[in-house]
């Protein structure tokens, strides 16, 4: 327990340290920053607290943002390769090296650069705010199980304790739960690091993604390009492990008429659509849950401003309505963070099982 | 609709890290928690099991028990009925032995003193007739012990004689 609370020690004092560069950096480029005020966009404010982004945004106050730059890096067709700090573009108000994030647009919130009077996307690798919070809870992951699994070889035969007798109900859960009968008693170990694997990570995103400050915040789960990750993976495990027995349902359809499979191959079709609609359908599930989530966290939100535009006073009257929608909302979504992740567990141990299921 | 466009490069970054992550914590991390949760149930089953099977050895055990001491208390009476056989038939086997050792003493004791007694008659009679014979001599010689009385018996004899 001690560690933990070292660790959070240490990443709240990084986490401090580097936006108190970023807002410095950006003085400097207040004064000819020419900001009017401008009208209050629900569209906009919910898309950039939804989206990923090049720095990690902590609050705003007047013209005065801090945030947490993080790392771009690009590979331009013209330039070759740049890395640099986010805090260069000063919040998307300046450009740096030909390169600057379009405010809007079919690249809107991405880094561009202009070639031929383009906007164009260069190879863009840059470690985003969902990539950093990713791999901070892929790092806080490994930390939890790796020593959680020393315990079991520590305290060997004797009972669970602290953070071991935590996650120890959850890990049957997933195995008794999940992966026996979704999969099936003889083969289902194989399977189970991945399970544990993607439930547990996405989890734990979820419930980072709820929590509005760093380390949290980052809407990692409801990603499409991360849940695309995670489905990519289950479909080469399904397609890797699928027996004979699962190509010759794909590819002739037992009981099915002879003539929808030829001389149209309709059945084959259709079968072959499904293997890639299922991981398809995975990975929209995911993001969609968590996204919606968050989207109706934000309008809430903006409620208060759109009303708070029309009279301060009524403003704070909304606030009070919003916030208590917003605490609904984040319980309900405690919920959905759960459920989702289990979700997402079972349905790909279901196409593991039918993958490897035997001939009846 | 950059909301639902993949990025190229997170996703490298997600399917970079998340296949290290995967790696890491299934050499690290599942496989020892699973083998040890494994393990475990195990040996709680076997536990179990063993505890099963001695109570079951148990109750053969009290079984066995009950039988042989059902077994001890047939056999003991059984030799305690026998025992009394014996002894009956020992006490009776004695008392008829000694009633025919008594039967055959007292006739040993009657032969005997049959034989005594008339051994005794014998000698008595022998005694009576040598006692007889010489107070006959006795007598006779004392009454012929001179002719006139030798002539005078023998006169009478005559005499009884004649009147025969």
């Amino acid at each position: 327990m001690k560690n933990i609370h070292r660790f959070l020690l240490i990443f709240f004092f990084i986490a401090s340290a580097v936006p108190a560069f970023a807002s410095d950096e950006h003085d400097q480029h207040a004064h000819h920053d020419t900001h009017k005020k401008e009208k209050f966009e629900p569209g906009n404010f919910i898309m950039d607290h939804i989206a990923d982004a090049y720095d990690w945004h902590i609050l705003s106050y007047k013209d005065k943002h801090v945030s947490v730059p993080l790392p771009v890096i690009v590979i331009s067709e013209q330039s070759g390769f740049h890395m640099f700090m986010s805090s260069k573009f000063h919040h998307g108000h300046d450009a740096y090296k030909g390169f600057y994030i379009a405010q809007e647009g079919e690249f809107r919130g991405k880094v561009v650069e202009k070639i031929d009077g383009h906007e164009v996307r260069p190879f863009d690798i840059s470690m985003t705010k969902n990539v950093v919070a990713m791999l901070i809870s892929m790092i806080f992951l490994m930390w939890i199980f790796i020593s959680v699994a020393k315990a079991y070889t520590r305290r060997k035969g004797q009972a669970p304790k602290g953070m071991q007798s935590l996650m120890e109900p959850l890990i049957l859960f997933v195995r008794d739960e999940i992966a026996k009968p979704a999969i099936g008693e003889k083969k289902y170990e194989k399977y189970m690091p991945f399970l544990l694997t993607i439930f547990f990570f996405i989890w734990l995103n979820n419930l980072m993604g709820l929590v509005p400050l760093i380390p949290g915040g980052a809407n990692v789960t409801g990603n499409i390009t991360i849940t695309m990750v995670l489905a990519v993976f289950t479909f080469i495990i399904t397609t890797f492990s699928g027996n004979k027995n699962y190509w010759v349902h794909i590819f002739n359809t037992p009981g099915v008429p002879w003539w929808l499979k030829f001389p149209v191959p309709l059945m084959p079709l259709v079968e072959l659509m499904g293997v890639f609609t299922k991981p398809f359908v995975l990975m929209v599930r995911l993001f969609a849950n968590i996204t919606a989530g968050h989207m109706i966290v934000l309008a809430f939100v903006s409620l208060i401003f759109i009303f708070g535009e029309i009279s301060p006073m009524l403003g704070y009257g909304t606030s009070v309505i919003s916030v208590l929608f917003v605490i609904f909302m984040d319980m309900l979504e405690l919920l959905v963070a759960l459920i989702q992740a289990y979700v997402f567990t079972l349905l790909s141990a279901l196409y593991f099982g039918m993958a490897t299921e035997e001939h009846h | 609709m950059g909301l639902v466009t993949p990025e190229l490069g997170t996703f490298i970054w997600m399917f970079l890290a998340f296949a290290i992550v995967l790696f890491i914590l299934k050499k690290f991390a599942w496989k020892p928690i699973l083998n040890a949760l494994k393990e475990r149930e195990e040996s709680i089953e076997d536990a179990l099991r063993s505890a099963d099977r001695a109570k079951e050895e148990m109750a053969e055990l009290q079984a066995d028990n009950e039988r042989i001491l059902q077994e001890a208390r047939k056999e003991r009476e059984a030799m305690l009925k026998e025992a009394k056989e014996m002894s009956s038939k020992i006490v009776n086997e004695a008392k008829q032995k000694a009633t025919q050792e008594a039967d055959k003493l007292v006739e040993s004791a009657r032969a005997n003193i049959e034989s005594e007694k008339s051994a005794a008659l014998n000698e008595i009679k022998a005694q009576v007739a040598n006692l007889s014979v010489e107070i006959a001599e006795k007598v006779l010689r004392q009454q012929f012990a001179d002719d006139q009385q030798q002539k005078d018996y023998f006169k009478k004899l005559m005499d009884e004689v004649k009147l025969n």
